[in-house]
């Protein structure tokens, strides 16, 4: 690996964006409005959206860099500037990395909106402060990225990589503990729920929420979230081969 | 006869368990020309060409380059590869592509580099433009100077000219005769036959195979004929009289 070769794939990834307006928009601008909706959804019950809002918050960017990298990479594959860089002198691990240092940034900047609205204008309490809160973030923005960048591999075109979604992410969705609590669950999804990242993301934003100190267990909470996207890149980068 | 080039030996591929996209091609590429390799679509060309740029797994036999086996790491900073597809970001504009790439090749004077190769194609006009935003002859010009960044010793172009107006032709066709001339070995496939005309060297392979090895003028004295096309038609054994 190349620290200026991974650092020039991120800034490039970062540059294809900035030249898409539109997309940059949407990404920044739907988080803070769809939690806005949120509250007055539950306008009747302050305190269940005090709870679920900061969870939403680590699920939009894992959902949006998720969908966001597999298409952009899909792209790498389809376009034939994937298969140009396989022929230089940059490694898979300097791409697969590259991506998730862009979209990882790209993370922290919607976790700034998004959180600077809710705990600013939603008057969402969040018992352990501004800095933790963006921390777990950018650790669901990864494990989305990380995700995005693997599954691509195994979509053909953009119409699978968006069924992507429904198919990987809901499943985690329904289970994370969003919709009710884990131990309320049926057996089966309970395990169901204990292996999958989306759930140790949630867990995470919920130690945040519910702690003024960082306990043990939001520690715990991120470094399974960061295992399984550093396992998800690893994986991601298997998938790209030079010789095939 | 110079060094040579490219060297394949007995080299067969078989593409996904089953489908014999190459087989048994044996033949030696002098350095410092031009280089076609002609056929019909689906012939092998591009299997052909990806196998020589290491992106191919043989299934047997070898290819050495330089005197280095396909796929080797050193070969990476010596030879480029211009895909069939466009193979450069339509959503940035043609100078952050170059800068990319050249950043890739481990290039440090990036900013000369991009001024040179710009030159080359004559596209220093466009340097800002978005790619997506360029005629489809701007784009081809875009991918070949990225295969331009670093002077590579071998060129792979996989149907450069492919779609391109008879002017534009012309001057890529200067332009590869100019690089030629500073001893740059060029690859580049067709499957029009005119285009053969302008190579020093070519090979005709159809269904994978290799029909025939040499310059357009010994295959035509060879076979009869008076241009590439027909000895093309009367090497499949398809002459229409």
């Amino acid at each position: 690996m190349n620290p200026g070769r991974t650092l020039s794939t991120a800034s490039r990834v970062l540059r294809q964006l900035s030249h898409d307006p539109r997309t940059v928009a949407l990404l920044f601008v739907v988080p803070p409005v769809l939690l806005t909706i949120m509250k007055y959804v539950y306008q009747g019950e302050p305190q269940v959206y005090n709870s679920i809002a900061p969870m939403l918050l680590g699920i939009f960017p894992m959902i949006m860099m998720f969908l966001i990298t597999s298409i952009v990479t899909l792209r790498e594959r389809t376009t034939g500037t994937l298969d140009r860089l396989l022929t230089m002198p940059i490694t898979k691990l300097d791409f697969i990395f590259g991506y998730a240092i862009a979209f990882s940034f790209l993370g922290l900047c919607q976790a700034l909106i998004s959180a600077g609205v809710m705990l600013g204008f939603l008057n969402v309490t969040v018992l352990g402060g501004v800095i933790p809160t963006l921390i777990a973030v950018v650790f669901a923005s990864f494990l989305g990225t990380s995700l995005g960048l693997f599954l691509s591999a195994f979509a053909t075109s953009e119409f699978q990589a968006i069924q992507f979604m429904p198919a990987f992410i809901m499943p985690q969705l329904l289970v994370c503990g969003l919709f009710v609590a884990q131990d309320l669950m049926a057996k089966p999804l309970q395990w169901f729920a204990d292996i999958m990242p989306l759930t140790y993301s949630v867990k995470a934003m919920k130690q945040v929420t519910i702690n003024a100190t960082w306990t043990h267990e939001l520690t715990k909470d991120l470094l399974i979230v960061a295992l399984f996207g550093i396992v998800a890149l690893i994986l991601g980068s298997l998938t790209i081969r030079r010789q095939e | 006869m110079n060094h040579s080039a490219i060297k394949i030996s007995n080299l067969s591929v078989t593409l996904g368990g089953f489908y014999n996209a190459l087989q048994d091609i044996n033949v030696e590429l002098a350095e410092g020309k031009a280089i076609g390799f002609i056929g019909p679509s689906g012939a092998g060309k591009t299997t052909l060409i990806r196998s020589i740029v290491g992106r191919i797994k043989l299934t047997s036999g070898s290819i050495e380059i330089f005197g280095l086996s396909a796929g080797d790491s050193k070969l990476r900073h010596q030879m480029s590869y211009m895909t069939q597809e466009l193979s450069v970001y339509p959503d940035l504009t043609v100078k952050e592509n170059l800068k990319y790439f050249a950043t890739m090749m481990g290039h440090k004077n990036v900013n000369e580099i991009i001024k040179n190769v710009l030159q080359e194609v004559d596209m220093s006009d466009k340097a800002n433009s978005l790619v997506k935003n360029l005629s489809g002859g701007q784009k081809q010009r875009v991918s070949l100077s990225v295969a331009l960044i670093g002077s590579p010793k071998l060129m792979v172009l996989d149907e450069p000219t492919i779609g391109l107006d008879p002017v534009l032709r012309e001057s890529l066709w200067k332009l590869f005769n100019k690089l030629k001339a500073q001893g740059t070995t060029l690859l580049v496939s067709s499957h029009s036959m005119d285009e053969a005309e302008r190579c020093d060297d070519l090979i005709l392979i159809r269904s994978g195979k290799l029909l025939a090895h040499g310059s357009p003028n010994e295959l035509k004295r060879h076979n009869n004929t008076n241009t590439i096309e027909e000895t093309f038609l009367k090497l499949v054994g398809d002459v229409k009289e």
